[in-house]
């Protein structure tokens, strides 16, 4: 696909994502437009997958360590084929496969379950392990908020990454600058966010911008022509990108947009297709 | 018994790791700097390209598990118990539980038999803690044979599995023909019509130690090993109390939420019969000789029986 048909894919799930935390009536849509370019990037374009076949062996994996963004991940699956694009308005209720933090015994086509922040990134860790250990030729991705990195546990699993040069694992840093409380600077920042991953040995690439499909297409390119190291991209992105009135505002965190704010936010990404 | 035979149930986890490793390449072992004590030290010295250290990341170690799981493969997790059902809790109800991955944790360690490590180290806590997390099977070997015998069984179950290991080196009591394991299934030890005393671990030799004493003394115990947790064989238990009346339940566990309390459920539910709880009675351990402190702790055959005594008088 080119960047200008990745876009429009990257919108259609930014609809998605929109209506399904307007249908849900709770959720987390300002890091789920943030992200929505980067997971539509990996799924239309990066990874090895099947929709038809969710659980094939050697298919790469992808780790939504940020759990709450699910419903970018959610949208971009909808968007791919693996379930269809009316499930998305069930998101959050009672029966639905799309829990509010992805479960891999539900949804089809998630690898692991997350939510937990930390959690995620050790459980693509494994998965890339196991791909060294036995010989598989799956690679492992996984995206990580510049908040999550906050928690201990994402440091552990990345000294075992660094430690085992596995190249077979990209992370990727959602580094849009923003957390619950404030922005990461005022809460309790993890910057230098390169030089840290750096330090624990990993080939590290900064994105200026995020949401563009040409520089996120160039960073994945880079990263699984890197052999030796696992390589860690840091995206800048824009919190809530796509809908005027959620950029960069962290009041958009975790709230489901009125009826009112709804229709102008899927009226402004219409302008965008 | 000066002369029965003594085997710590780490020893016997790290072993029958080996002899599983002869067997079957489609699972790891996984530790926290701890292979030596855990005794996963012999899996890494048969099995060196098999074997992953985590270092000391107990979070990292139980999610790194978990993602090794998701490939079909099955990763054994090792660590103390304090730090495997304690520390990484939350990772392994999240990463483990939840998604109910093949992952099979081996925490040694359990219990105030640590000894001198004293009361950080003494996990006393962690049966409570696993068995609150749905689908979670969680198994405490009594001996050598039983917990090579949970070491299998582990491995060929579907679902995650903790298992409890201790540090102290206790009596081989399931060395005979005809002891079959199943997780899930009690066993009987030993008939009895006056008190049903229902162990686990090291308990329940101590449990048979006590038996013979309380014979003596006119008691007759009938003595089940319930090695499975959860889930628990409520119907030997049932059908025990139904014929004696009472039951004392034997753990190295806090009072609260292990053993005891998971027969005082399946018991209020199924056949209400008074209950007497020998365990640790909600205080933390301290440093000595393992074998001390049990005794100190009422955690011994004399402790038994003094709880049965008071309990039947």
């Amino acid at each position: 696909m080119s960047d200008d048909e990745l876009k429009k894919v990257a919108n259609e799930v930014r609809r998605g994502i929109v209506t399904a935390v307007h249908a849900a009536k709770s959720g987390h849509p300002g890091g789920s437009l943030g992200a929505a370019d980067i997971i539509t990037y990996l799924y239309f374009e990066e990874m090895n997958i099947d929709p038809a076949d969710p659980h094939k062996a050697d298919r790469d994996r992808f780790v939504l360590s940020k759990g709450h963004c699910a419903p970018a991940l959610y949208s971009v699956l909808a968007e791919r084929g693996y379930f269809p694009k009316e499930d998305l308005e069930t998101l959050r209720h009672i029966g639905s496969h799309l829990q509010g933090h992805p479960n891999m015994n539900d949804t089809p086509g998630v690898d692991m379950s997350t939510g937990s922040l930390g959690q995620g990134i050790s459980a693509a860790v494994g998965m890339a392990l196991a791909a060294k250990h036995w010989g598989d030729a799956y690679r492992t991705y996984c995206l990580l908020g510049d908040g999550e990195i906050e928690e201990g546990q994402v440091w552990e699993a990345a000294m075992f990454a660094g430690n085992h040069a596995l190249d077979n694992l990209c992370l990727i840093v959602d580094h849009n600058g923003l957390q619950i409380d404030g922005t990461i600077e005022e809460v309790n920042s993890a910057m230098p966010i390169a030089d840290k991953f750096r330090a624990f040995k990993f080939h590290v690439i900064e994105v200026a911008d995020g949401n563009d499909m040409a520089q996120i297409r160039a960073a994945f390119a880079e990263a699984r022509a890197t052999e030796g190291a696992p390589t860690c991209i840091v995206c800048e992105t824009v919190k809530g990108k796509g809908v005027s009135f959620m950029e960069n505002n962290v009041g958009w965190h975790g709230k489901a947009p009125n009826d009112e704010q709804f229709e102008q936010a899927m009226a402004e990404l219409a302008k965008e297709a | 018994m000066a002369d029965v035979k003594k085997v710590a149930t780490r020893a016997s986890y790290g072993e029958a790791l080996v002899e599983l490793g002869a067997e079957h390449d489609d699972f790891v072992v996984l530790d926290a700097d701890l292979a030596a004590a855990t005794q996963t030290g012999k899996f890494k010295a048969a099995y060196p390209d098999r074997f992953f250290d985590a270092g000391i990341a107990e979070s990292n170690l139980m999610g790194l598990a978990a993602g090794i799981a998701t490939t079909g493969r099955v990763a054994f997790a090792s660590t103390f118990a304090m730090f495997a059902a304690g520390r990484a809790f939350e990772q392994v109800r999240n990463s483990i539980g939840y998604p109910h991955l093949n992952v099979k944790i081996g925490a040694t360690h359990a219990g105030i038999s640590v000894g001198e490590d004293g009361a950080t180290h003494q996990c006393c806590e962690d049966i409570a803690l696993m068995r609150t997390i749905p689908g979670m099977t969680v198994i405490v070997p009594s001996d050598d044979v039983e917990a090579k015998a949970a070491v299998r069984a582990a491995y060929e179950f579907d679902g995650p599995v903790y298992m409890r290991f201790g540090r102290l080196a206790v009596p081989v009591i399931n060395d005979h023909d005809g002891y079959e394991f199943e997780i899930g299934r009690g066993i009987k030890l030993r008939e009895g019509k006056d008190v049903t005393i229902v162990a686990c671990g090291l308990m329940v030799q101590a449990a048979l130690e006590a038996a013979e004493t309380l014979a003596t003394k006119g008691i007759d115990a009938e003595v089940i090993n319930i090695h499975t947790i959860k889930p628990l064989d409520e119907d030997v238990i049932v059908e025990s109390a139904t014929k004696t009346g009472r039951v004392v339940t034997c753990e190295e566990h806090s009072v609260i939420g292990g053993l005891g309390d998971a027969v005082c459920a399946a018991l209020a539910e199924k056949h209400p019969v008074p209950v007497k709880k020998v365990g640790v009675n909600d205080v933390f351990g301290e440093s000595g000789p393992a074998v001390d402190l049990l005794h100190k702790y009422g955690l011994d055959a004399e402790g038994i029986v003094a709880a049965v005594e008071a309990f039947m008088a």
